[in-house]
């Protein structure tokens, strides 16, 4: 919402400042997003005085000016307006100055004279659309002052962020009537002027000569009004004004209108326009002589009935909209947009003037089906001031009898359906005082509330040991008790209460096991000694599985779906480490995945770890290479398999203790298995295939279901007394014979003595290896608990261990 | 016989490297001259045997004598660069260190932790709730009325049926509020989501950390200490704050905690649009209706609730200046904060 810091001023009788009054209205009821100055842009425009009009030699269409900028001797300007007169005030462009939208002035010759600036039109100072002529001004000013300090149109946009329950907000008299309590100050909609003088107020309110009919059908001078949608419009009037003269406003309603970003278009427009931002209630004026019947019908529309609105776009309507028609066709979808058709233009004599109150949720069902929405439709949608529209109307047809002439010959119609749907009474809602001190923990006197409550509008009376507060109808949002007592917090001011920590109890719910599992895991990677970051990923992605579940309303066609597996996306982000040429990347991401479950229920959720990683295992150091004569580098080592196979085993004992990491079935990797008889699978680990640049280093991933519970707890082993007795055992493992079926046999027969079983090194090929057979060295480390081994046990324990993996697998110890 | 001869006075050559060479030098100049394999002294060594006695024993003495020496002269070599590694004499100890790969939780996680503490310091416990909501959870318990322009704010991405993506952690106080009875004093960090296109300062996914406290007798002061608390735990011991208010449809009185600009001090800068506060968070008593959404009894119990976004305050305690930049997963990015 924009408002006029000017047109505040207008309202509160005093000056204000924009940042000073942001303050304000930031603590007190809504922040300011910005303070905008505005016609910034005319700050080298100068008040000049025209001396002399003389014929330009070599054009008939331009005159020479004389003119007095203040400056000493008058400057010789020539001037293509026809309305340029000797002895007249008019705005001035000197050479050097920039007009709005960048224009720059020169010295410069037109026709063969030398023209010293430019006298402008509206139109060039972004004031109006009016180029006939350049811009009279009456004004005492002496040539040569500023012009934004002669003619009173500096202003200030304030730029208010008006939360959704606060509709009174939208216009300058609600936002006033908030800074006029924390000022001091009285709210006074201006007198109405009709462009000199003031006009001398009616002193027979229209209002008060309202015809309230209790009655949803009724003529005023001569227009049938029908109110046949008393749901949709729950209060309705009309007026018909004859005699009006349609044209441009005057310069002070065309500027206050500029001064909040909207164009003026005519007087009638304007003056509609100009009360909607006054006092908060959407006009519509209608052509009397385009309005078949002539009436006036407020009705649901009838399927497929159509309307080209004033955007000229044709649209379709439902029996869910309500139209305003004449006596044949819709004119408007009610409170959203008007049409072309009886639109008020030059030439309009009579006008028919409509003030409603439309259903709040109608009309933002109406405007999302039509995906348009305006002034009005935000301002119905939100809920307008119901019981002020007689004293809204009344104020509209003065300005418009100001502005536009015109009169009232029956006074205005005010239609709503018969009790207890119509116009409420003001609403009211009790208070306790006691209740305020509990909610707000210190007590506010009773005076106190009532003095802030009644600063804003409400009315509060003493009603048994409560208050009954009356509502203005401008305050829709306030229904409950616990909304009075937020405006007496926020009235009093919400620094004023203080911040002392009090005693509580403890909490009954206990901590969720998931963020437990979630950080011990995070803490445990990042620690494992991999150089692992923690990546935070898109959950939308490309479909990643047949279980991936869609958006129905993604914002891309790449972001249709939410991600059932975590690599994917992580793939996504090794891609885009490459793109800024980063080679080693080494990521985990620990998150929901979501798999599709029954039509129309809630996807399932699970907990995933992934791991991708490239490059080398450790950063380079220069001792490592880049000594030798020819400057080459010795290259580092990349991560490989082992490196996978690492990560993964860190990342089962971890993630799914339960699991035990085994060669994936399809030898593309490992995979993690239960270690149940079910063995069903948790997670996989494989080399990844990867879009990937030439200079890249092979990618490995692997992920993992997470299983949320408490981390088991490690038991301490009491540490050895006793020396170890170390022996090396280099093998011969046939071809298809693998290393963790013959750690087994030797664990099994090594016994209790055998301490550690360890690989120490493969070799192919070379003395003693026939082909097809590989060599595996493994250190065996032998040690009693309880006393020192004699060197001839382990001796005999080893040759056991030899007969056994002989006996089973064909394994023999490698001859020297 | 004079082939080999001349071969070892050329290895013999080789000695006076030893005393200039470094540790890898040194290690190349092993392995070159004594490696076992195909050391080159290693195969004079191995090749006596087939030579005539004579000459065996000519060759094998020198070459035998110069394997002694080169040993020795390696072995010298090999202390005196053990004594210089740990005395430090003789080494450039402005040459870089050797570094590791280190690794670190996400900022984002790192704040999402950091708030949670100091919050489980004040009595709440760290609880969490779906991501795929009803619009029942995340929205109607919550007093967001049907076709209410307060679900502007709140365009969500949807599932199918009634089912969407939570737009706040929000609906983990409904969740809670069924299942344990009061006291309740908890933090709820999670991930939203929002349908708002990707910009500097918007992401459709982002986390927020939510809070809600519902007993006996919390009012507005427990509600303005609590959280004036955390921010002077977060920020800095006397780091203002101010609380003006606000509208939440699950919260009244409402409101929003600014805390004192982090960058300029309070004076004003671009940062904070020249304000001197920095919007961190939006709070407010709870709501009597969402209570009663619940079944627990509103006039009985009152409480209050807050939500605030990790990524923001990242970016306003670090000066990040795009949201981005957090999903992106560039690994400079990612290091900085490890």
């Amino acid at each position: 919402m924009i408002v006029s810091r000017r047109w505040l001023e207008a309202l509160l009788g005093r000056p204000l400042e924009g940042k000073d009054v942001a303050d304000r209205l930031a603590r007190q009821v809504a922040p300011v997003d910005a303070v905008l100055p505005i016609h910034q842009d005319l700050r080298d425009v100068l008040i000049a005085r025209v001396l002399a009009v003389k014929q330009h030699p070599n054009a008939d269409r331009l005159s020479l000016c004389q003119v007095d900028a203040g400056g000493g001797a008058p400057l010789e300007v020539v001037c293509g307006a026809s309305n340029v007169q000797a002895g007249k005030t008019y705005p001035f462009a000197p050479v050097g100055a920039t007009l709005p939208g960048g224009v720059k002035i020169e010295r410069r010759k037109k026709r063969g004279v030398e023209s010293n600036g430019m006298l402008c039109s509206a139109k060039e100072l972004g004031l109006g659309v009016d180029h006939t002529g350049i811009l009279e001004l009456n004004t005492d000013a002496p040539p040569g002052t500023p012009f934004l300090e002669a003619i009173p149109i500096v202003d200030e946009q304030i730029v208010i962020d008006v939360s959704a329950n606060r509709p009174d907000l939208l216009c300058h008299k609600g936002v006033a009537r908030e800074l006029a309590v924390s000022l001091g100050a009285t709210v006074k909609l201006p007198e109405i002027h009709d462009g000199t003088t003031a006009r001398r107020h009616d002193g027979t309110s229209v209002a008060s000569a309202t015809r309230a009919n209790r009655a949803t059908r009724a003529d005023v001078d001569g227009v049938q009004v029908r109110l046949e949608d008393p749901e949709g419009a729950p209060r309705y009037m009309i007026a018909v004004m004859r005699g009006v003269k349609v044209g441009p406003s005057p310069a002070w309603l065309a500027n206050r209108l500029q001064s909040v970003g909207q164009r003026s278009i005519n007087n009638i427009v304007d003056a509609t326009n100009y009360i909607l931002f006054e006092i908060n209630q959407p006009l519509h004026a209608f052509d009397l002589a385009k309005l078949r019947g002539p009436a006036v019908v407020v009705r649901r529309a009838k399927p497929s009935e159509q309307i080209v609105t004033l955007d000229g776009v044709e649209r379709k309507l439902t029996p869910e909209m309500t139209a305003i028609c004449d006596a044949e066709r819709p004119q408007i979808v009610a409170g959203v947009m008007g049409s072309a058709e009886s639109e008020v233009a030059e030439g309009t004599t009579d006008i028919v003037l409509e003030a409603a109150y439309f259903q709040p949720t109608r009309i933002r069902r109406t405007r999302r089906a039509l995906g348009i929405s305006s002034e009005s439709s935000y301002r119905f949608e939100r809920g307008i001031d119901m019981l002020g529209m007689p004293e809204a109307l009344a104020r509209a047809i003065d300005l418009i009898r100001a502005v536009a002439g015109g009169e009232i010959r029956e006074a205005p119609l005010d239609l709503w359906p018969p009790a207890p749907a119509g116009p409420q009474q003001p609403r009211s809602v009790f208070l306790r005082e006691a209740r305020v001190a509990h909610l707000l923990g210190i007590p506010v006197p009773r005076k106190e509330i009532e003095r802030l409550l009644s600063a804003v509008g409400f009315v509060v009376a003493p009603r048994d040991e409560r208050m009954a507060v009356q509502v203005p109808g401008w305050r829709p949002d306030v229904t409950r008790e616990v909304d009075l007592i937020e405006e007496v917090a926020r009235l009093k001011g919400y620094d004023t209460f203080p911040d002392e920590l009090r005693p509580y109890r403890p909490t009954t719910v206990p901590e969720a096991p998931a963020e437990i599992t979630l950080r011990h895991i995070r803490e445990h990677l990042v620690r494992s000694g991999g150089g692992l970051l923690e990546a935070r990923t898109l959950p939308l992605g490309p479909a990643d599985s047949p279980d991936a579940v869609p958006v129905q309303n993604p914002l891309s066609a790449e972001e249709a779906h939410l991600r059932s597996r975590l690599l994917p996306g992580l793939l996504r982000r090794v891609e885009h480490n490459w793109s800024v040429g980063q080679r080693d990347v080494r990521l985990f991401e620990v998150g929901t995945v979501f798999k599709k479950a029954r039509a129309g229920a809630r996807p399932d959720e699970e907990l995933h770890l992934g791991i991708v990683f490239t490059g080398a295992r450790h950063p380079a150091h220069w001792s490592d290479g880049g000594g030798a004569p020819s400057g080459e580098r010795a290259k580092l080592p990349d991560m490989d398999i082992w490196d996978l196979k690492q990560h993964f085993e860190l990342a089962v004992g971890v993630a799914a203790p339960f699991c035990v990491v085994q060669p994936a079935p399809d030898g593309a990797g490992w995979v993690a298995a239960r270690r149940d008889a079910a063995g069903e699978v948790w997670g996989a680990a494989t080399p990844l295939e990867a879009d990937a640049p030439k200079w890249a280093a092979p990618l490995y991933g692997l992920e993992i279901k997470i299983a949320v519970g408490q981390p088991a707890l490690s038991r301490y082993q009491p540490l050895p007394t006793q020396p170890p007795v170390v022996r090396d055992l280099s093998l011969v493992l046939p071809a298809g014979v693998t290393a963790a079926a013959v750690a087994d046999v030797l664990r099994r027969e090594g016994g209790v003595l055998l301490e550690r079983l360890d690989v120490l090194d493969e070799y192919r090929g070379g003395p003693g290896l026939p082909a097809g057979t590989r060599g595996v060295t493994w250190r065996c480390t032998f040690r009693a608990p309880d006393r020192t081994l004699t060197e001839t046990e382990p001796n005999a324990v080893l040759d056991t261990m030899l007969r056994a993996a002989e006996a089973t697998l064909d394994v023999r110890r490698r001859s020297a | 016989m004079s082939d080999l001869l001349a071969s070892l006075d050329g290895l013999r050559e080789r000695l006076k490297e030893i005393p200039q060479a470094d540790e890898r030098r040194l290690q190349e100049i092993k392995t070159e001259l004594l490696g076992r394999k195909a050391g080159a002294l290693t195969e004079i060594l191995k090749a006596l045997p087939a030579l005539a006695p004579e000459e065996r024993k000519r060759v094998g003495g020198t070459a035998n004598a110069l394997k002694r020496e080169l040993e020795q002269a390696i072995a010298a070599r090999e202390s005196d660069l053990k004594r210089s590694a740990t005395s430090l004499s003789d080494v450039d100890v402005t040459m870089p260190g050797r570094r590791q790969w280190r690794g670190g939780v996400h900022i984002v996680t790192q704040i999402v932790d950091e708030i949670c503490d100091v919050f489980q310091e004040l009595g709440f416990t760290r609880v969490v709730g779906p991501e795929a909501e009803t619009e029942r959870y995340n929205f109607y318990a919550l007093n967001f009325p049907k076709d209410h322009p307060a679900l502007d704010a709140q365009d969500s991405f949807y599932l199918g049926g009634d089912v969407l993506l939570r737009t706040h952690t929000s609906p983990v106080q409904i969740r809670t509020l069924e299942k344990y009875p009061p006291p309740i004093r908890i933090v709820t960090p999670g991930r939203c989501y929002r349908r708002d296109p990707f910009d500097a300062s918007h992401s459709p996914v982002f986390e927020q950390i939510e809070g809600f406290a519902v007993d006996e007798g919390i009012s507005f002061v427990d509600f303005k200490a609590t959280l004036a608390t955390f921010a002077r735990r977060i920020f800095s011991p006397t780091t203002k704050v101010r609380f003006r208010p606000s509208f939440f449809p699950f919260t009244e009185p409402s409101a929003e905690m600014d805390v004192q600009c982090q960058i300029c001090g309070g004076t004003g800068c671009a940062a904070c649009k020249q304000t001197g506060w920095m919007e961190i968070l939006g709070s407010g008593m709870v709501h009597p209706v969402v209570l009663e959404n619940c079944n627990v009894d509103s006039e009985k119990y009152t409480g209050f609730a807050w939500g605030m976004g990790p990524e923001r305050i990242a970016m306003l305690r670090y000066g990040i200046p795009d949201i981005r930049l957090f999903f992106d997963s560039d690994v400079r990015f990612l290091e900085q904060f490890a």
